[in-house]
């Protein structure tokens, strides 16, 4: 039961975007794992800035 | 479970379903239960889905499991991404569905209750779904490329221009319909409006906590912003008996629809983590909260439907909008039967995230059935209200009469019975000063709801659950407002960009202010004669829009029909064949009778006539004379648009059906742009 509901609560945080910075900083580790200098990650700021920017040039919401 | 026992399982859904159905459409004169709609469609949709939608996949379309999709092949982490079927499914619905659904079918219910529901099944089934579904997987095969760029690539240039101007009509003339049903939602009604108007701050504050105070927590922010949106819905029942705040808030149409324009032309040019952003959070969760709320609600009060199946005003005398059952109905239920702009949301976005090719049939044509089923519960809600309740919202004073007296003996003599003190009771019940004549289909479905929330969950808050449903409505339809003018104006810089290269930098502030501006004057100057209109104006914008959108339909089935026949499978090529020929009819009868009938409440000819005729011999009022001229214009224009969306049509249609002709006498044509094979490293 309790972990129904983590897996539920885990649905809608990814669907609201709500991880999504979790999720860049894995990507971002995992893609620069291997790097010497590798970049600094962005700020959690910085990095929603961004994705927000992303979500919203398109056609995104219909009738 | 084993083999046998599944297909008895299977065979038991369609008997239900089939005897559902039959109990809806063959009832005379008893009313039904609201329960067996609900049963039809899911037995349908689950039958449909599980037989008609997996041969697609497996046969027409071909499906590969092994195939990598482009999000696998080009995953950059950003657009490109691999994404459980699920959230891509959450995704793909929450951009698919808007308030389409919900004002369309409470429109053709003048009809009855029968052939709006028909039609919404039927018509998803093999339409609908099959459109988005296919429209999905072609894009998935193309690397996520729009219907614009695959209908350059697959019929010819002129198809992919007509692609690209039939989404910035429809764009314009869907906010400006949408813009009208919030207007009519707020005339004169100081709680409606005062709501409406703290979604904005409620909407920037949630922006700016995401933004600035804890950036990024979105879930954090859109609860508070909920919270917030509950109070204002409180606040607006204190407002509205506060007698020096609720003058502040009482507005004719006029004043409203400017207030609409305005907002905007703000909303497009402020930056989208302000306001546009936060304001989608809020009405995504709103309406998945609301339609969920009212499925239960549906199912545990199972509410008796008082509109009989089928009523006189199928003969094209409605009051709501002028037109027989054929072909109007069908234009007047496009989202939830089959909406073109769905093609647009499933070539783009979502193919970029799709991790497998199985998951196709999943979110194309599962996320199409659950919108039409949203469609069925805005049918339920507009039924289940007496039919002279009903009419008595839905007509505008230009049909029925201006006073109440009036409108009820007009509504009485078709035999629909109402009273003025029922009108009056339920107006006081709900919290509004009138509900007659409050056109475009929001309050009589906010009362239809508010009648089966307090039944179901308390009876005494009337009027808090129809201003909350009036919220609910208003703040998605203003998302779409917002997100289309903005999309408009994405499409206009990309244009002029073609000219001027400076015009076309998205962040190049006048051209922006440039742009938006020509959008909003667009959808704000049929937003501005809706007003006017003393018939209301949705009974002309909504066929307007309802034949702009089955015809970006025609045009996504036409790209679709070409790629499998071109694909040698033109033995198939009816499933999308079927109801692309199906489009093509009703659309050009709608288009015809619009542009020629000689009815003034179907043809704009005849109506723009028949005003002149009326302004030359002066038998029309001083108020009405000042606008007359103005209306006259505009039902030419219509009737201009209306021919030009045909024409562009059948352009697309002859372009497909050469091709394929070309295609199967074996000579050349465009090649298919479909990638090539590359097999999965995924699980």
């Amino acid at each position: 039961m309790f972990n129904k509901i983590k897996h539920i609560w885990h649905v809608i945080r990814r669907l609201s975007g709500d991880d999504a910075y979790e999720r860049y900083l894995t990507h971002h580790a995992q893609f620069h794992a291997t790097m010497v200098d590798a970049p600094e990650p962005l700020s959690r700021k910085a990095f929603f800035k961004l994705w927000q920017d992303k979500k919203w040039t398109g056609i995104n919401r219909c009738c | 479970m084993p083999k046998f026992l599944k297909s008895v399982a299977w065979f038991a859904v369609a008997m239900l379903g089939a005897y559902a159905l039959s109990g809806i459409a063959l009832n005379r004169g008893e009313s039904i239960n609201a329960i067996w709609m609900v049963t039809a469609a899911v037995c349908i949709y689950a039958i449909a889905y599980r037989f008609y939608a997996s041969w697609i996949a497996a046969k027409v379309l071909t499906v590969d499991e092994t195939r990598a999709t482009p999000a696998e092949r080009l995953d950059n982490g950003r657009d490109f991404v691999p994404t459980n079927k699920w959230i891509v499914f959450g995704h793909h619905f929450a951009a698919i569905s808007g308030p389409g659904p919900l004002i369309g079918p409470t429109l053709a219910a003048q009809f009855g209750y029968l052939p709006g529901t028909l039609w919404i099944l039927i018509g998803v089934v093999l339409g609908g779904a099959v459109q988005d579904m296919v429209t999905l997987f072609f894009s998935t095969r193309r690397n996520g490329r729009s219907l614009g760029q695959m209908a350059r690539d697959e019929i010819g240039s002129i198809g992919g221009t007509a692609a690209l101007i039939g989404t910035f009509m429809i764009m314009i003339i869907l906010i400006a319909v949408l813009g009208l049903v919030v207007v009519n939602a707020m005339k004169h009604s100081p709680w409606a409006t005062s709501t409406i108007a703290a979604t904005i701050p409620i909407a920037m504050i949630v922006g700016l906590y995401m933004r600035h105070i804890r950036p990024g927590r979105v879930l954090e922010a859109s609860a508070i912003g909920v919270a917030l949106l509950l109070l204002s819905v409180l606040a607006g029942g204190w407002i509205d008996h506060s007698a020096t705040l609720r003058v502040l808030f009482d507005h004719e149409g006029l004043p409203l629809a400017y207030a609409i324009i305005l907002y905007g032309f703000a909303a497009a040019v402020l930056p989208v983590w302000l306001l546009l952003a936060p304001r989608d959070y809020l009405s995504t969760f709103m309406k998945l909260g609301t339609i969920f709320l009212l499925a239960i609600a549906i199912v545990v009060l199972q509410p008796e439907i008082h509109m009989p199946a089928v009523t006189q005003f199928i003969d094209g005398t409605g009051p709501i909008f002028g037109g027989k059952l054929f072909p109007f109905v069908f234009i007047t239920i496009a989202c939830g039967a089959v909406s073109g702009f769905h093609a647009l949301i499933a070539s783009g976005t979502t193919p970029k995230l799709i991790t497998n090719e199985r998951d196709i049939r999943m979110i194309g044509y599962g996320g199409m059935l659950l919108e039409s089923f949203v469609a069925m519960m805005a049918m339920i809600a507009a039924t289940v209200l007496e039919p002279g309740v009903f009419f008595a919202i839905n007509s505008p004073a230009g049909v029925v009469g201006q006073t109440a007296v009036e409108a009820v003996a007009t509504i009485n003599s078709w035999g629909f019975p109402v009273t003025v003190e029922q009108m009056e009771q339920l107006a006081k019940d709900m919290g509004e000063s009138s509900l007659f004549a409050r056109t475009g289909g929001a309050p009589s479905l906010a009362v239809g709801m508010a009648s089966i929330f307090a039944s179901a969950f308390g009876k005494s808050l009337l009027a808090l659950w129809y201003h909350f449903a009036i919220m609910f409505e208003a703040l998605f339809i203003l998302t779409t407002l917002d997100a289309g003018t903005r999309v408009g104006r994405f499409m206009l810089q990309d244009i002029l960009g073609n000219f001027n290269q400076k015009l076309g930098e998205t962040s190049y502030m006048p051209s922006v202010i440039l742009t938006s501006g020509l959008v909003v004057a667009g959808w704000g100057y049929f937003l501005y004669i809706g007003v006017i209109d003393p018939n209301g104006g949705v009974n002309i914008l909504w066929p307007l829009f309802g034949i702009a959108n089955q015809m970006l339909a025609a045009i996504a089935l036409c790209v679709a029909t070409s790629i499998i026949v071109k694909s040698g499978k033109a033995r198939y090529a009816w499933v999308t064949g079927l109801p692309l020929t199906w489009l093509v009819v009703i659309t050009s009868t709608a288009a015809y009778e619009k542009i020629f009938s000689d009815d003034i409440r179907v043809g704009f000819f005849a109506a723009a006539n028949h005003l002149s005729a009326q302004l030359l011999s002066g038998v029309l009022s001083v108020e009405k004379a000042a606008v007359a001229p103005r209306l006259i214009f505009n039902q030419h224009l219509d009737a201009y648009l209306t021919m030009f969306f045909v024409f562009v049509l059948w352009i697309v249609v002859i372009d497909m059906i050469n091709i394929s002709r070309r295609h199967l006498q074996g000579k050349k044509v465009l090649a298919s742009s479909e990638e090539p094979y590359v097999k999965t490293a995924l699980e």
